[in-house]
Parts: structure tokens; sequence; C-alpha cells
């Protein structure tokens, strides 16, 4: 059993590209946990999308053996959580499962909205902080600035921040040491206790089936060891214990203090739920650890694919995913618009994006994504409250009594020259400030804002006005009443369902018409003129139309050419695959996103 | 799902005539805008070039003999690079071997340029009886622009040496060229007129991939071309001078006194057959009963080789029925006279879906007396359109 004074839990909290992997990279290198021949960059960060993102999804975990100045040997875990908003739950138990963190600024940008959320959440979970300003050898570091900030802003004592350089090197040795030295080691648990231990995340493995990463508390694990999981109520055999230096290297137990991985013939990523208690299944602990939340999808889309016959496709890679991400939802949904899909729900806007583009890329399956909507509140007259996630689902009005939806908390960092365009843009998003302080020449807003109107294009906006210099998180505050109604938009007269939104009624209009002009800009003309529309109920609100096609016809067609028009004819009706068609109208698949952007 | 699908008849291709179509692929220079089999090279070989092209027709004649033969075409590339005796022996051979039509009409493609002028006499006593000019614009600015070699002026000489020599002189002009404004062409188009005999041919400069047009408006660096409303407007008012001048819109782009259309191109347009001879030249051949589609080899120097060592110089493809049905639909509906829906129906097995064609011609775009089906004047503009609406899925 390992002694746990000589054990070091910690994570690294970082706002993206601060330099949180290559940090990690330099730790298991500087201490030769990894060959030298086998070290590669973004160790820590295993699927291409990962490392393509620069983003961690999953937690990840690395076992680090440090010759500390006071002649022990350490064991030092790592544990590499996701470092966005939409896990936060995820990241949450990531913290739990260690004593302390690295804070990793950038000395060249200072405190991100990232840094932020994440460090807070280190506090949260009362964590020893060790400030880390990384990036010292680029010319425009600002050491006692960006010192300045972490505690003006943070508000943690900065005077023995780490300077470091991950990228040379430099510093590197005086992290391992501060680990050692400032961080705590476990607190004390008890071997011979009942099992006690947190399931910190789990991945799906083709080979070994579901790999779970664990935190031992007290008791030990083994294998053979029968065990429970304690809100699930699955029981498992332990097939395989062990740690990750950071290939899987098998152990004999992990002790109180440690960290690792086990396997257990678990099929599949939603048998084993984040936050859960493992126990054994007789003489097991009476009370689970506190913390645990089932995850709960906030923002939902349709996924069709482009191509209707890849239906089946689409549906038998969604249930390969699922079995790596028990956080997302899916059922099949029926669009007069688009044929047969899948409804899903996510975690937020990133958790879409990766398994979207997973299920391009993975799967070659060309998808038609509808806009992302929000989970409402409808309380009917009756007094029943339904859940609305899809706004071609609400029912009709007169039986609703009122809407709720949900709201966030955000905060935005951003260099006061274009604090304007950020107050504006929230303004225009319905937000209501809530606080406006200054670190130096960055001012900090957090505003309270509707989820519906950022779930969309917020942050491409915000990145836009403030030329990619803000950083912005949120978090979900809770629900609140506001007068909201569908809108839905007719094409040629027919509702197209995939195109109706759920709206603020005093931006009703404003929308409608911003709507209606993109879609006449998307579409492309046809033979005939085209009304496009955007109502409420049976009242129209805003009206474009988009007049007949005039020209399409080749100009010179010599006998030679009847070959090569035909090769033209044949593009063109590969084309209208990309296209749906909604009565005589063909609207193409982009427009049905596009259609929704705002440039004001 | 057994649709029987009745057998085309063998003799079909009578409906349309029959012609010979032979490509010259060199030229002085190449246009930017042009993506027709045309290669510039700095020695031509006229000789090597004569023997090919006999032993050719030699072949295709051994394939068609017996049929009378309504036309013959010098397409290119710049057929006005030939030398006339080179053309006088194609002819030669020509009428060694088909029987001509009292009316053949014999047509050669020249370039304006004064120098191929001077060759117009030697192709007239070749058999040459009708010329097409690549006049392309009547104003030196916009013929630099287009890459053309000569002036405005050299060509109206061209043309009245033409004029000379030939019963029948046409032209061809491109508009829709950058920066033309809806005026400009108004004024040009009946400048035109003034001078044209009987025949002229209007395309709207159509940017093709490949070409180096192309290439400049795919980066967007190819400005002031018209947008389509403009490019229609000024389609409406090609069809009101000509139409006001006598010159009936007998095809999408082409523009006749009375009895003066291009015998040749109606051969195309009527879906007859026509033997095509020379790099890359299509052709549409029935023999016992099935048409076949040729088409040679691009490249002048392989389609050389090839003949000279008596190789296969060209691909056959046979086209089955529904498919002629299609290809006659898209050729037929070009011209005036519009498609015999008798004769559609026996190659596609049933007549155009008869929802489809009552919503276009509801809509004004087509109109059929129940035994020809046309586009009107309004749907020749969006012809690519009703093809692709019309064709059998
Ligand atoms: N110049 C310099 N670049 C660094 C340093 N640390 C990281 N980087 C670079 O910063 C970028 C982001 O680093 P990464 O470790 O992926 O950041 P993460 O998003 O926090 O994991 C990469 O291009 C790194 O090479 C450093 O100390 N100095
Ligand atoms: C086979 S081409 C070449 C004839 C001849 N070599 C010449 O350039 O005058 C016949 C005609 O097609 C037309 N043409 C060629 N390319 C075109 C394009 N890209 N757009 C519109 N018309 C085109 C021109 O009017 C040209 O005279
Ligand atoms: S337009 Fe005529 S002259 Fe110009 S390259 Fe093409 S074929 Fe040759
Ligand atoms: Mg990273």
């Amino acid at each position: 059993m390992i002694d746990r004074r000589y054990i070091r839990n910690f994570s690294i909290v970082a706002h993206i590209d601060h330099g949180k992997s290559t940090l990690a990279d330099r730790l298991i290198q500087l201490t030769g946990t990894v060959a030298e021949r086998d070290m590669k960059e973004q160790l820590l960060d295993a699927m291409d999308i990962e490392r393509e993102r620069g983003i961690t999804i999953k937690a990840n975990t690395v076992r680090i053996d440090y010759p500390a100045q006071d002649g022990h040997t350490y064991i030092l875990n790592l544990i590499d959580t996701p470092g966005h908003v939409d896990f936060s739950y995820e990241v949450s138990r990531s913290m739990q499962a260690v004593e302390g963190s690295l804070l990793v600024v950038d000395a060249t940008q200072g405190v991100e909205a990232q840094t932020l959320a994440n460090v807070y959440q280190a506090i949260d979970a009362d964590h020893e902080i060790v400030p880390v300003l990384n990036k010292i050898d680029l010319p425009a570091a600002d050491i006692d600035r960006v010192a300045e900030q972490i505690e003006d802003v943070i508000g943690i004592d900065a005077t023995d921040a780490i300077q470091i350089s991950a990228k040379t090197g430099v510093g590197i040795p005086d992290v391992l040491e501060a680990i050692v030295q400032r961080l705590p080691p476990p607190p004390e648990g008890d071997a011979e206790k009942p099992l006690k231990a947190m399931l910190v995340d789990s991945k799906y493995d083709p080979y070994l089936g579901v790999v779970v990463i664990v935190r031992v508390i007290d008791g030990v694990l083994k294998k053979g060891q029968r065990i429970r999981m304690m809100k699930t109520g699955g029981t498992y055999d332990i097939d395989r214990v062990g740690v990750y230096r950071p290939a899987m290297k098998d152990v004999d137990e992990l002790g109180p203090g440690e960290i690792g991985y086990i396997t257990a013939s678990i099929k599949q990523v939603r048998d084993t739920r984040v936050g859960d208690t493992i126990t054994t299944e007789k003489k097991g602990c009476e009370t689970p650890l506190p913390g645990f939340k089932p995850s709960v999808p906030v923002v939902f889309c349709g996924l069709f694919p482009v191509d209707s016959a890849q239906f089946d496709d689409l549906r038998d890679a969604i249930e390969k995913l699922a079995l790596n991400d028990a956080s997302f939802t899916y059922e099949v949904e029926s669009s007069a618009a688009l044929g047969f899909g899948l409804r899903c729900g996510f975690l937020g806007l990133l958790h879409l994006e990766v398994i979207r583009d997973r299920i391009e890329r993975e799967y070659d399956i060309e998808l038609i994504t509808t806009a992302p909507s929000v989970v409402y509140h409808l309380y009917m007259k009756d007094g029943e409250m339904r859940e609305l996630s899809n706004p071609a689902d609400m029912p009709d009005p007169s039986h609703v009594d009122r809407i709720e939806e949900p709201r966030i908390k955000a905060t935005i960092l951003v260099p006061d020259d274009y604090l304007g365009e950020v107050l504006k843009l929230c303004q225009d998003r319905r937000g209501i400030q809530q606080d406006l302080t200054y670190a130096g020449s960055r001012a900090m807003v957090v505003y309270d804002l509707p989820l519906n109107e950022v779930v969309f294009d917020f942050y491409d906006r915000l990145k836009s006005v403030t030329k990619g210099y803000a950083s912005f998180d949120y978090e979900i505050t809770g629900y609140r009443e506001d007068r909201l109604v569908k809108m839905s938009i007719l094409v040629n007269d027919e509702p197209v369902d995939a195109l109706s939104v759920m709206v603020h009624r005093d931006r009703a209009e404003q929308r409608g018409r911003a709507m209606c002009e993109k879609l006449k800009e998307l579409i492309p003309r046809h033979m005939f003129k085209i009304p496009i529309q955007a109502a409420i109920g049976g009242k129209v609100i805003a009206r474009e139309t988009l007049s007949a096609l005039r020209k399409d016809v080749t100009a010179k067609c010599y006998g030679g050419d009847v070959t090569r028009k035909k090769k033209l004819l044949e593009k063109q009706k590969a084309g209208k695959k990309k296209m749906r068609q909604f009565g005589r109208v063909e609207i193409p698949q982009e427009a049905f996103i596009s259609a929704l952007k705002m440039d004001g | 799902m057994t649709e029987a699908a009745a057998a085309p008849p063998a003799e079909d291709w009578r409906a349309g005539g029959f012609g010979l179509y032979l490509h010259w692929p060199f030229c002085a220079a190449k246009c930017p805008y042009c993506d027709f089999n045309s290669h510039v090279s700095r020695s031509v070989d006229q000789r090597r070039w004569q023997a090919a092209f006999l032993s050719e027709i030699d072949r295709v004649g051994r394939l068609s003999g017996g049929r009378v033969l309504n036309s013959v075409f010098f397409g290119g590339g710049t057929p006005s690079l030939m030398d006339p005796d080179l053309v006088a022996a194609v002819l030669d051979r020509v009428r060694a071997t088909w029987p001509l039509a009292n009316d053949i009409e014999i047509t050669l493609e020249a370039n304006p340029t004064s120098v191929e002028a001077e060759r117009f006499r030697g192709y007239a006593e070749a058999g040459i009886n009708r010329v097409s000019l690549g006049i392309q614009a009547l104003n030196d600015a916009d013929l630099a622009r287009l890459g053309r070699l000569h002036s405005a002026a050299e060509a109206r000489r061209a043309f009245d040496v033409g004029r000379a020599h030939f019963d029948r002189v046409s032209f061809d002009l491109i508009y829709a060229r950058q920066f033309q404004s809806l005026d400009a062409w108004r004024a040009e188009l009946s400048e035109a007129l003034a001078m044209a005999v009987d025949h002229l041919s209007l395309y709207q400069l159509t940017i093709e991939p490949g070409t180096a047009f192309g290439d400049r408006f795919a980066v967007g660096r190819l400005a002031g071309l018209p947008d389509e409303d403009l490019g229609a407007d000024m389609y409406d008012t090609t069809q009101e001078l000509c139409a006001a001048a006598g010159y009936a819109a007998y095809e999408v782009s082409n523009h006749a006194l009375p009895g003066a259309e291009s015998r040749h191109n109606l051969v195309y347009w009527r879906y007859g057959d026509y033997a095509g001879i020379g790099p890359g030249a299509h052709g549409r051949l029935t023999q016992g009963g099935t048409r076949i589609a040729t088409e040679a080899v691009r490249l002048p120097e392989a389609w050389l080789s090839a003949v000279e060592r008596g190789a296969t110089c060209e691909s056959r493809t046979p086209i089955p029925a529904r498919e002629q049905a299609g290809e006659y639909l898209m050729m037929g509906l070009r011209i005036s006279d519009g498609i015999d829906l008798g004769r559609y129906s026996a190659l596609a097995g049933a007549p155009p879906d008869p929802a489809r064609v009552a919503a276009l011609s509801q809509a004004g775009l087509v109109e059929t007396d129940g035994k020809f089906l046309r586009a009107t004047p309004d749907g020749r503009l969006l012809l690519n359109r009703i093809v692709a609406e019309l064709l059998p899925d």
C-alpha cells in the first residue's frame, strides 16, 4: 500500500491555449514517465477531435513518479479535466477527486473568462492553488501585470507564482517541487474500511469495454472484486486494475488517495455515471459520496441526413457514439420538411458541435442540423407543466398559461476598447447587466441572459465584434417567465416546420424580417416567384418575395454538346439532392442554420 | 413495372437529315473564353492532316454509304487556317463518297482577319458555299478584351470579301460581355442587323470552367459581367430587334430571314444523324437500327497518329432509346419547331409527363398543339430548367 503522504493529486486549470497540455507534456517528459522516443505532443488529448480543437472532452489521468529534493519519491496523479463550460459538472467531479490545482495563466494574455470559471470550480472544491505564469519566453509576457491581475480578479496571492515556459522547459522543476511542497497529500483514508471510490469518468474502448477512472477514498480496489455502483445499482466483477503512465499499466491494487482505472466487462458508458460511488457488492459502504447529479441536456437540435437513405446509418452512428458518451440523448424525429432524423439533446453547444463533427467525419454522413433550441417550460392552463425542446411541437397557445425559459449568468472579459460593442450585443440579446468591473485595461461584465439568445450564434458574434479579444463563460441559473411565442416560416405559403423558432414577442417582427431576408438570399430563384413569410399563429408579421428565375439556358449548343449538356443536367440533378423539396420549392440544406444567423 | 418500351423506328434519323462535321483543331491564339477543342501549334503538316481526313471519310463512308448528305460543316478551332487545297481535296472525296442533296449547304467557320480573307476565293473554288464569321464584337476595345486578333474594321473588310465570294455569309457576335450596357448592345446589334445578309448567331458570353475567363471568374477577378436580370433584358432586346428586322429566332441564339436557316445546325437540333470527323468530334450515326454516339480522341497529335496507324480513333456507344428521347428533347426544344410528340413518345416509350407539361404551359413556358411541343419565347430563357423538368427521371 502506498503511503498517502507521498501522493499528490492535482489538476491544471487554464483558459484554452494558455498551455495546459504543453505543461502536462513537460511534466511527463521531465520525470521520464514516457520514453523520449514515445513522446508526442499533447499526450493526454486522445481523440483526433480533441487534438484538433485543442479541447478536452473526457477527463484523462496520468501517474508520474517524482524523486523530490527531500529524498522521497512521490506519486503525482494529474487529472486533465475537460475545460469547457458544457462539461462543468464533469469538471466539478474531477476537481473533487484531487486536492490541489495548478492555475496556469498565459503571461502574454492574462486572466480570461475560462480561467475564472475553472478556478472557481477549484476554489469550490477547496483546492490549494499554485499560480503558474506560462510563456515567459515570449517578449510580450507581462509578468507583473498578470500577477497583479490574478490577485485583483481572482483574489488569490500571486507573490509566489511560478514563472515558466512550458515550451522551453524553464521553471518545470520548480513546478514539480511546488506540487510536492505546496499541495496537500490526500486526506487520511482507511484501507480497512469498506470500499468507497469515486467514478471520475469513463470511456469506451473497443477491446476492453468501458474503462472507468476512479479515485479511491476508503478501502482497496483489487482485481476479482465484485463491485456495485451505488446510484445505478449495477454490479460487476473487476477484470483489471491499473494506472495510466499514460499508457495503461496494470497494478495489484489501488488504495486510499490513489487514482487509476478499472475495467469490469461493462458494456456501455451509460451504465457508468460520473460522480457515482463505487463500493463492494457485499459489505459495502453505507453512504454514497455527495454531489452526484445526473447529466441533463440543455441544448437540443435535429440532425437529419442530407441523403435521406442514410437515416439508418445515422442511427447506427449515434448509437456507437452513445457507447462512449452518456450525456446526450436522442430520439427519432420526423419532420415534414426534412424527413426522418434524430432529435438530440446536448450539454451545450460545443458538445453538439463535437458530436455532429464526429458523425460527419468518422461515419461519413452529411448532416442537416436544425437551429438549436433550449428546453422551455410550458405551464398549461390545466396546471400541467410540459417541457418543449422542439418549437415545431409547440401546442396551441390558447392552452398555454405561461412559458418559462432557462437563463444564464454570462461572464465576459474584454479589453475596454470593445466594451461598448459587448454591452450592445448583450443588450440586443435581452440581457440584464449585473456587474461591470475593471482590472487594468480590461473590463469584466456579468450579464443575466436568456440561454435561448446564446445557444445560436452569440459566441460567433462576440468574437467578431471584439476581434477575438473577448473571452466568455456561462452557467445556467434557472428558469424565468417571459413573453415567448412560436414564429413559423412559410415558404410559398407552406409552413416549413424545421424553420420554426421561439422568439420574444417584442423581437418577433425584427427577427421575422431578418429571417425572411436571409432566406430570400439563400433560396435560389425558381421558375415562379416565391413568397417568404414569417407568422405568429395565423398572423403574418414579415414578408419578402423571391422573384422568379429569368435566365437559365445554354447559349451555344453544337452537336457535340449533347453529351456535355447531358452531363450538366446530371450534375444539376445531383445538386438537387442537396436541396430539400417543400411543395414546389427547393431549399438548400445550409439554409436551415444560416437563416437564423443574425448579422447585427 | 413492366413498361413495354416500343422499339424506336429504325429510320428515325431521317426525320432530321444527315450531315458531316469536320473538326480543324488549330487556332492562331487561344481566346480566354473558349473551351472548344482548339490548340495553338507552331507547325501543322497540312498534308498529313489531309491524308488523315481522307481516310476517315472513306471509313465513315463505308458505315453510311448511300445516304444523301444534306450538309457539310468545317468547324473548329479555326478552319480558315486550312489550306484551300486541303479543303478542296476533302470536298472532292466527300462528293465521291455520298450522294449530295441538290441544295447541300457547305459551311466553313472563318476568323475575320485579313490573312484568312485572302483564302476565301480558294475556299469558294473548292466548293464552300457558306461562311460563318467569328466577328464577336463591333468595337476594338471589346475585341481586345475578348482576346481576338482582329479589329472591327478588319472584320468588316473580311465580311465584304466573304460576300463577294459566297452565296451565304453569316456572322457570330458574343454579347453580355464585360461592362456592356443594355443601350450599348442595342446600338451594336442595330449596326449588326444593318450589316447582316440573312443570318446571325448571337451568343451570350458563357463563362466556362477551365478557360482563362473561368479561372478569373472563380477567384472573383472578372469584373463587369451582367447579372441575371441584365442578361435576361439583353436577351429580350435581342429578340425584339431581330424580330423587327424580320430575323426569326429559329433557335435560342440563331436568327435568320425565312429560308436562310443553317441547315447543318438544324440537323443537330432536329436530332438527325451526323458523322463527326477530326479530333474530339462527336457524331450520332444510326447503323442497323441502332443509334451510336461517337466521340473521337481529343488531342490533335493522338488523333492523327491513331488514324495514320489505322487504329481506332473514336469511342462508339449505343444510345438506348430512352436516352435518345432525352437528347431529342434537349436539342428539339431549342428550335421554334419544337419536338414532334409522336417521335418523342416512340423513343421514350411514353409522352412527357402530362402534369408537368400542363404546369409549364400554365406558367407560359411551353405550348403544345398535341402534335408538337415548343418552348415559348419566355420559356426559351429557362430552357435548362424546362428540360430538367421534362426529362424522364
Ligand atoms: N511560446 C510559448 N508557447 C507556448 C508555451 N506553452 C504553450 N505554448 C503554445 O501555446 C499553444 C497552446 O498550448 P496548449 O498546451 O495546447 O494549450 P491548452 O489549450 O491550455 O492545452 C500551443 O501552440 C503551444 O505550443 C510557452 O511556454 N511558450
Ligand atoms: C466553335 S466557336 C469558334 C469559331 C471561330 N474559331 C471563332 O472563334 O470565330 C463558334 C462560336 O461560338 C461562340 N462562342 C465560343 N465560345 C463562347 C463562349 N464562351 N460564350 C459564348 N459564345 C461562345 C463564338 O461566337 C464563336 O464564334
Ligand atoms: S474562339 Fe475560335 S479562335 Fe478563339 S480559341 Fe476558340 S476556336 Fe480558336
Ligand atoms: Mg489542451
